[in-house]
């Protein structure tokens, strides 16, 4: 299971915890890992990223083991760590963003 | 025993205010969506527990909240808000060609005969409708793609639709005004739209007195006479009294014609309010002194309202969206400021008393009378 922690108002809205457990069919990547996110949680879907491009919200974004993923490409697998669920992806909302 | 129940958009969150025909004491709820922006919310006409929110941040973009019980439980409905067909471009804040970009919800404008209808007034300028409680959103997309669309330019908080009026007799005519285009009409559902702005002039345009490009902060009527029209413009207050198709100023003895909500008594077609700001760029009261201007001659000639407001050190602004009328006899009005005060008179704005102190920064106020 991969783990994914949300922001405060993202869990607020989803109605779930600090972290969300999802699985991905196949090798994860961040755009199959954040379609499932939009599956499980519906009310997610808009809030991560533009409903009808897919492209990032810009002042979202998504650190792993202690790397800054978000301007990786959306279809480059996710680091090893996250995908066997030993590390998580933390959604951050950006310091400019509020 | 009637209540009434305000509805407070913040920037950082809603708050519902509840007290009974009186109106005198309150009671404050909130923040519902705390830390969102709440650009507004709106009540049914046709289900007076039928409720619509606009929430968004910087952050995380929009989502709109419907409750079914008068705001005690809410939830997320659709949140997809896609231009239809090519884009094209307004002026961006330097004048030169912006691609739409969808960004917020500024206004909810829910049927007066269907729960389920409700329209929305977005940034970048457009009209949506929702036929389904607001799960999905379609563009009333003539409005964006009028030919004069490559005209429109943002006033200082965005460019948007922030007015919707739709005619009670006939839901097919309908006014909407946008920041920095003006007022255009239809009275064919949407499918065709015309500028409604000769007589306005704007010093900040090329052409003074063009047909597109003027920054109406909002535009108010009284619904027995969908054809007279009140506008306060960036500068000047305006009146129509044939439906938009020419504008004559009625600023009169105003201290200042600049500010930005303007509403209309619930039983005096001719009693209109507006709250003076001292300058396109002093947003504050003049004098420091916060009062509301009230003319019952249609215009022209106005009086101060100031008994229970601020008569000194008041520096706070009241945006286009925060003001709001009941239809109690006699009407309560009730005006929020950019400092999170929220003001109530109970006697059609002879006298005024806090409702609320303290709140973020009010963007929205709207108003229910409740059986």
């Amino acid at each position: 299971m991969i783990r994914v922690v949300l922001p405060h108002h993202l869990r607020v809205l989803a109605g779930v915890g600090k972290e969300v457990l999802l699985c991905v069919d196949g090798q994860p990547t961040q755009r199959l890992l954040l379609d499932e996110l939009e599956r499980a949680y519906p009310t997610l879907r808009g809030t991560l990223r533009d409903p009808s491009t897919h492209r990032r919200r810009a002042f979202v974004r998504f650190f792993a083991c202690e790397e800054d993923l978000s301007n990786q490409p959306p279809d480059e697998p996710l680091p090893e760590a996250v995908a066997a669920g030993r590390e998580p992806l933390h959604v951050v909302g950006a310091i400019a963003g509020g | 025993m009637t209540k009434v129940r305000v509805l407070v958009g913040t920037q950082k969150g809603g708050f519902v205010l509840s007290s009974d025909g009186r109106r005198r004491d309150w009671d404050v709820a909130g923040p519902l969506f705390g830390g969102w922006e709440v650009y507004h919310m709106a009540a049914s006409p046709a289900d007076p527990d039928r409720l619509y929110a606009s929430q968004s941040t910087g952050w995380f973009g929009q989502v709109v909240q419907r409750s079914d019980d008068g705001g005690s439980t809410w939830q997320p409905v659709g949140n997809e808000f896609v231009y239809e067909g090519g884009t094209g471009t307004h002026q961006w804040y330097d004048g030169s060609p912006h691609p739409w970009e969808f960004a917020r919800v500024w206004h909810l404008e829910a049927s007066a005969s269907d729960p389920d209808s409700v329209l929305a007034g977005v940034e970048d300028a457009a009209l949506f409708r929702s036929s389904d409680g607001g799960a999905t959103w379609s563009e009333v997309s003539a409005l964006r793609t009028h030919e004069s669309g490559p005209r429109w330019q943002p006033g200082a908080g965005g460019m948007a639709v922030h007015t919707v009026l739709v005619d009670p007799a006939d839901p097919d005519r309908m006014h909407v005004a946008i920041s920095a285009a003006g007022v255009f009409r239809t009275a064919d559902g949407g499918s065709t739209w015309q500028p409604a702005n000769n007589g306005l002039r704007s010093e900040f345009l090329p052409e003074p007195e063009a047909d597109v490009g003027h920054c109406v902060h909002r535009i108010a009527r009284h619904p027995s006479r969908p054809d007279v029209l009140f506008m306060q413009k960036h500068w000047d207050v305006m009146r129509s009294d044939d439906g938009g198709g020419t504008w004559r100023e009625v600023s009169g003895d105003l201290p200042s014609d600049f500010g930005f909500p303007i509403a209309v008594h619930a039983h005096e077609p001719d009693t209109v309010y507006v709250v003076p700001i001292t300058s396109d760029s002093e947003h504050y009261p003049p004098e420091g002194r916060l009062r509301v201007y009230r003319s019952r001659s249609g215009g022209v000639e106005w009086e101060p309202l100031g008994d229970g407001l601020p008569t000194v050190d008041c520096y706070v602004n009241v945006l286009r969206e925060a003001m709001a009328i009941d239809d109690l006899d006699p009407c309560g009005v009730y005006f929020g400021t950019t400092g999170g005060q929220v003001y109530a008179s109970a006697d059609s704005g002879d006298h005024w008393a806090t409702a609320a102190a303290h709140l973020p920064r009010v963007l929205s106020v709207e108003v229910q009378t409740l059986p």
